[in-house]
């Protein structure tokens, strides 16, 4: 059997996420025995090769892009995990959510005080993915299996979530591993 | 001495005080039941419902109920607990409740219920009000964050028993109010009082904060409630 398949992706996020996965240390040598990594910045593949089991998605979606990558992810993974606050909820990000998106430009390319005069100008490049009205949790935009919560999650978290999922058993979680920061 | 009432909770066979609450006896003999708008030593008002029981199949708040003789009490069983759930659920839903950037993370009681209950996501969606951050001399009151459990309101007041925190508005519009003639006289005492009694980060001391470092907050290790029930 051949083993199971991993991606990954970092939306709107801080890569906070994929560092803790890294925390899981010398445990770093068992998971190459236990997965393939396909799409996932760790490798750097920019496409899907294979059907992919298991997804981790780290960050909401605050842009157009941020959908694409999310639905690109839906359609080849077979289970899609929101990893960190800002997949379950928004995260860093949503606290502009209260704020109107112009306002928010406004503020941060024309009114703020550390733009010099002759640089106010709100980016309007069509390279530039738009940005949405407000922040959105991963699971408002596509079907999410399973949620991870943490800023980050614990390397400790992350790893009984993926050897839980790829063992195919429930999900030991002790109570130090839930935390919201 | 008046005798004592026997009731049971989930089974457990267990003895009151004539005059306390379900809260208090199930307490007493070391049966957690959680509590989000009660404090102890405050006049109880069962406004957050986080405390609820089923009492011979009827739905109470177990913070103002007295315990009367021969009482079945439902505590922790599925369809309580879940009732429970979707309380903490909702209130995560309907402020901005930031974790990650909230200096009261790791001692908030909402927190730890939800650390307690596993909730790994609420099952209804963010609602991302639009509230306030109103500045008091010595403190900051974070209406994002406020669940309105009236503690403030109860426990606060000045020498002569004059209110520094009311409530104003109705319904999903209630929002807590400063006298800010009376917050601006207020001691550092009692903004420390103030800010431990808030069960969330709503009341929050000035020129302090993030004293307590991660692991050593006090929800960082065990469950809310575990010093209950370690009890007996």
């Amino acid at each position: 059997m051949s083993k199971p398949v991993i991606a990954t992706a970092s939306l709107a996020g801080c890569f906070g996420c994929h560092m803790s996965f890294l925390d899981i240390d010398e445990r770093i040598l068992e998971l190459v025995e236990l997965v393939e990594f396909d799409k996932s910045p760790i490798d750097d593949l920019k496409k899907f090769t294979r059907p992919v089991d298991i997804g981790l998605i780290e960050g909401g979606c605050c842009n157009v892009e941020n959908v694409e990558v999310l639905r690109y992810f839906r359609k080849n993974c077979r289970i899609l995990v929101s990893v960190g606050e800002c997949a379950v909820m928004g995260g860093l990000p949503a606290m502009r959510n209260t704020i109107p998106l112009k306002e928010c430009l406004e503020e941060a390319y024309l009114n703020s005080l550390t733009v010099a005069p002759e640089d106010r100008l709100i980016p309007n490049d069509e390279e530039l993915p738009l940005l949405l009205d407000r922040v959105y949790p991963c699971h408002e935009i596509v079907r999410i299996d399973y949620f991870l919560p943490g800023c980050p999650p614990s390397a400790d978290l992350i790893w009984e979530a993926l050897t839980a999922l790829i063992q195919g058993r429930p999900m030991k979680l002790d109570y130090p591993l839930i935390k919201y920061d | 001495m008046p005798d004592k009432i026997k009731f049971t909770i989930d089974g457990k066979e267990c003895l009151a005080e004539p005059g306390q609450t379900i809260y208090e006896a199930a307490r007493a003999n070391g049966v957690y039941i959680p509590v989000l708008c009660h404090y102890e030593g405050l006049k109880p008002v069962g406004s957050c419902r986080i405390c609820s029981v089923r009492v011979n199949g009827r739905w109470m708040a177990s913070c103002t109920q007295p315990v009367t003789e021969g009482m079945v009490i439902e505590n922790a069983v599925p369809e309580v607990e879940e009732f429970r759930k979707a309380i903490i659920e909702m209130l995560l839903v309907e402020g901005n409740h930031f974790c990650p950037t909230c200096e009261k993370s790791g001692n908030c009681e909402l927190q730890a219920l939800a650390y307690r209950y596993q909730i790994m996501v609420p099952q209804f969606p963010y609602l991302f009000p639009k509230r306030e951050i109103e500045a008091f001399p010595g403190f900051l009151l974070e209406h994002n964050r406020c669940i309105q459990c009236q503690r403030c309101v109860r426990a606060i007041q000045t020498r002569d028993g004059q209110k520094i925190f009311t409530m104003k508005n109705r319904s999903k519009d209630v929002r807590v109010n400063v006298d800010r003639k009376l917050a601006a006289k207020m001691s550092e005492d009692q903004i420390q009082k103030a800010m431990d009694i808030c069960p969330v980060g709503a009341i929050l001391k000035k020129e302090v904060g993030f004293r307590l470092p991660i692991g050593k907050r006090k929800y960082d290790h065990r469950p809310i409630g575990s010093e209950i029930e370690e009890k007996k």
